[in-house]
């Protein structure tokens, strides 16, 4: 139920954004935080929920580091 | 001047209306000599072992990206028969018209099947057309004749401890066209679907040993080789990471929370070869340009502690193993 | 530190029993999809939680919808999950096949286009979910009003996290640490398990939903229990998801849920009701509500049902005695059953043990 993918928005407009998802689009509801083209978001129900931070490797890095401190 | 209108209850009186349809749309598009003889059945020959096989078609929309119902039933029926090595020769089309189907549309789809039945080589023997109260809709059912060359001896059963499992393509395509379509998501990702006539010949005159082939159809893979597994008796391993699966229809999955080990196909085939012979066999399937994207992907094993007769097991990228069972229910559309 | 790393360590735990909830029903099907149990060391048990909103959906709930369905003029409009859920008598699938109208959907945005071409009928969205979906339907209700919209309404069955496993670790749950639910916390924000952390003195990762992600989660889990027992404080939440999560969510979204819904308590399967954990529309939107008060009443199909010791952590699927006897996917007896995100349809479809 919680099912939410990360996705590339490619163009905004009204209360939609088009979201792309390796070949698949989507017309996705904005209204949850602000967005642009170009922006990765999550997409959840068919609605933007959050702005997926730029880089895949901060993700992976931030959750080493907190593995590190623990360690 | 048929072309333009739309099928009513008088299509299928038997009358004058019905015949002015098989000439205009039916007749027409397959050209067949059996056929133009208008007669209550078939003779046609042929002799030897037989194989036989029956499917009904009701897949929504009509037409889809990458097929549409015609081309479908054709591929779906021979693609039966080829898995027990049959030569498919004959086909025939009950067709079950709704009222308010358009006769273009009708016709479209006629055109495919014929096309397609020319590509794989099977001859359209005899059909029948039948009008039902509705909503436009459109229902096939076939069944398919071919021949068992001597010697040919493909079967769920014959898996061997140490073969190789192969796939001839990526997961899940037809299934995700279909659901795309019926949810409205604009995608890239078209049907599979295709008869497999040139891989299997190619294997099999090829002199591949092939103990087993099956469709990967409704039910994906997963259902597919478990079903194996269990026929055969034997512990079926995958490896995840070598299952071809698009990028596409990974994210369509995502999306929708499915599992594209589980999405059917209309144009894959699974292959059990003896291991020896998987790399000649590979070779085999990418030639043909439905196979392009074939892979190796894992290997049948003798039943043991650890790997119980009749399992499937997958070892997952981070090195878990997962175990498969059939298909679950899932409330999904129908999807051939 | 690298996830051979992270794998060893979990491998090679040593140390007393740990029982970690997954408290998300996204995550119960990612750890059996990556054969992470495997990948533990027998020490550390994972446990299922009540993370699938419709496995923890009362069943009067089902058939309010049922009821609703068959009413003439109404259309009832659903993700696919819901409709095989058992109700006291049938299935929303089953109702269908009477006559009932329910249509699946993929966004409860769909809902619009079709009210907008059949002004007549009245569509009732099944409005399911947790902090994750609570958002969605905001907006949707923020549409609703803004357009004037009169045939749209929201039968609710809105749950929230927190309160339910304040009630499991207040009930005495045998539980060491959470896999948080990641989406959950895109909204909620990672603060939202740091009165839990704290009144407990239990670790909370906030885990994203891919196998080293899981395993990260893990990892942190297990090392704060080892730290916990040298005398550091246990009680800490960590985001092992930073990509999409945020110490405090999407406040945006958070605003807009609470304009239009008022914390409540909730009615679920099997646990009966639990202060604080539901939301409802609020007063002055009750006119677009279908009746979702007073959808108390839970019955069971089976009087051997585990369902709700199952969604406790009480118990696993496979030591429920129905469980893959009488109790399949095809013949669910409990709700964990039918969802493909149950703790019970998983454990079947990926023969967890």
């Amino acid at each position: 139920m919680c099912v939410a993918m990360p996705g590339r928005v490619l163009s905004v407009g009204g209360r939609t954004a088009l979201v792309d998802f390796n070949g698949n689009r989507v017309e996705a509801r904005t209204g949850l935080v602000k967005i642009e083209p170009g922006d990765n978001v999550l997409v959840h129900a068919g609605c933007i929920l959050q702005k997926v931070s730029d880089r895949e490797m901060e993700e992976l890095n931030g959750m080493l580091k907190e593995m590190d401190e623990l360690l | 001047m048929l072309q333009s209108g739309m099928i009513t209850m008088e299509h299928g009186s038997g009358g004058q209306a019905t015949g002015e349809l098989i000439g205009e749309v039916f007749a027409s598009a397959f050209d067949s000599e059996v056929l133009n003889r208008m007669e209550d059945s078939a003779v046609v020959p042929g002799s030897g072992r037989i194989a036989v096989t029956t499917d009904s078609f009701v897949v929504t929309p009509l037409v889809f990206r990458g097929g549409d119902i015609g081309r479908l039933c054709v591929c779906g029926t021979v693609n039966d028969l080829l898995m027990r090595g049959a030569v498919p020769r004959y086909i025939t089309c009950g067709f079950i018209l709704e009222e308010g189907l358009e006769i273009s549309l009708l016709g479209q789809v006629v055109k495919s099947l014929a096309k397609t039945a020319r590509e794989a080589g099977v001859e359209v023997i005899a059909g029948d057309t039948k009008v039902v109260e509705g909503n436009g809709g459109l229902y096939i059912n076939t069944t398919g004749v071919g021949f068992v060359p001597e010697g040919v001896d493909i079967a769920a059963a014959n898996a061997k401890a140490g073969d190789a499992i192969l796939v001839s393509g990526t997961m899940g395509d037809h299934h995700a066209a279909i659901l795309a379509e019926r949810l409205q998501i604009q995608t890239e990702i078209e049907s599979d679907c295709a008869p497999l006539g040139e891989m299997v010949r190619g294997l099999v005159e090829g002199g591949i040993r092939v103990r087993t082939l099956r469709d990967i159809t409704r039910g994906g893979l997963g259902t597919v080789l478990k079903e194996l597994a269990e026929a055969s008796g034997k512990c079926f391993v995958l490896e995840e990471s070598a299952i071809p699966v698009s990028a596409a229809v990974r994210d369509f999955c995502g999306l929708l929370g499915l599992d594209p080990l589980y999405m059917g196909n209309e144009g894959k085939l699974a292959a059990v070869v003896p291991a020896e012979q998987a790399g000649e066999a590979l070779e085999i399937l990418r030639r043909s340009p439905y196979g392009s994207g074939a892979a190796v992907i894992g290997r049948v094993e003798e039943a043991s502690e650890n790997a119980k007769a009749g399992e499937l097991l997958m070892k997952t990228p981070l090195g878990g193993v997962r175990k498969l069972t059939i298909l679950q229910g899932e409330g999904l559309p129908r999807i051939c | 530190m690298d996830l051979e790393k992270i794998k060893k360590y979990l491998k090679e735990y040593s140390g007393p029993e740990l029982k970690i909830m997954e408290v998300c029903g996204s995550h119960t099907g990612a750890i059996a999809k990556n054969g992470i149990p495997g990948l533990l060391s027998d020490r550390i048990r994972l446990i299922s939680g009540p993370g699938c909103p419709v496995c923890v959906t009362p069943s009067s709930y089902i058939d309010r919808l049922i009821q609703l369905c068959l009413t003439p003029g109404t259309c009832v409009v659903t993700f696919g999950d819901l409709m095989r859920v058992p109700g006291s008598r049938m299935s929303l699938q089953q109702a269908a096949g009477m006559g009932g109208r329910v249509k699946m959907v993929y966004s409860p945005m769909d809902v619009f286009p079709l009210a907008g071409r059949e002004p007549e009928t009245c569509f009732v969205f099944a409005a399911v979910g947790f902090e994750t979906t609570a958002p969605v339907y905001a907006l949707m209700v923020r549409e609703i009003l803004e357009e004037g919209i009169g045939n749209i309404k929201l039968l609710t069955a809105l749950r929230t996290m927190p309160g339910i496993i304040d009630r499991m670790c207040a009930a005495g749950a045998d539980i060491q640490g959470f896999l948080a639910p990641g989406h959950v916390a895109v909204v909620t924000g990672s603060r939202a398990f740091e009165p839990l952390a704290a009144k407990y003195g239990l670790p909370f990762a906030v885990a994203g939903f891919t196998g080293p992600q899981i395993l990260a989660a893990l990892g942190g889990i297990v090392r704060t229990c080892e730290e916990a027992r040298k005398g550091k404080a246990a009680g800490r939440v960590m985001n092992f998801y930073p990509s999409v999560v945020t110490r405090e969510g999407n406040e945006e979204a958070q605003a807009l849920v609470d304009r239009y819904f008022a914390v409540s308590d909730a009615v679920w399967r099997g646990m009966g009701n639990v202060t604080g954990s539901g939301r409802i529309l609020r007063e002055e939107y009750a006119g677009l509500d279908a009746g979702s008060a007073d959808l108390t009443e839970d019955h069971k199909i089976n009087a051997g049902c585990c369902c709700d010791r199952v969604l406790m952590g009480k118990m696993r699927p496979s030591e429920c005695p129905l469980f893959q006897k009488v109790c399949t996917p095809l013949h669910p007896q409990g709700a964990c059953m039918v969802s493909t995100e149950g703790s019970c349809y998983t454990y079947y479809s990926n023969h967890r043990e």
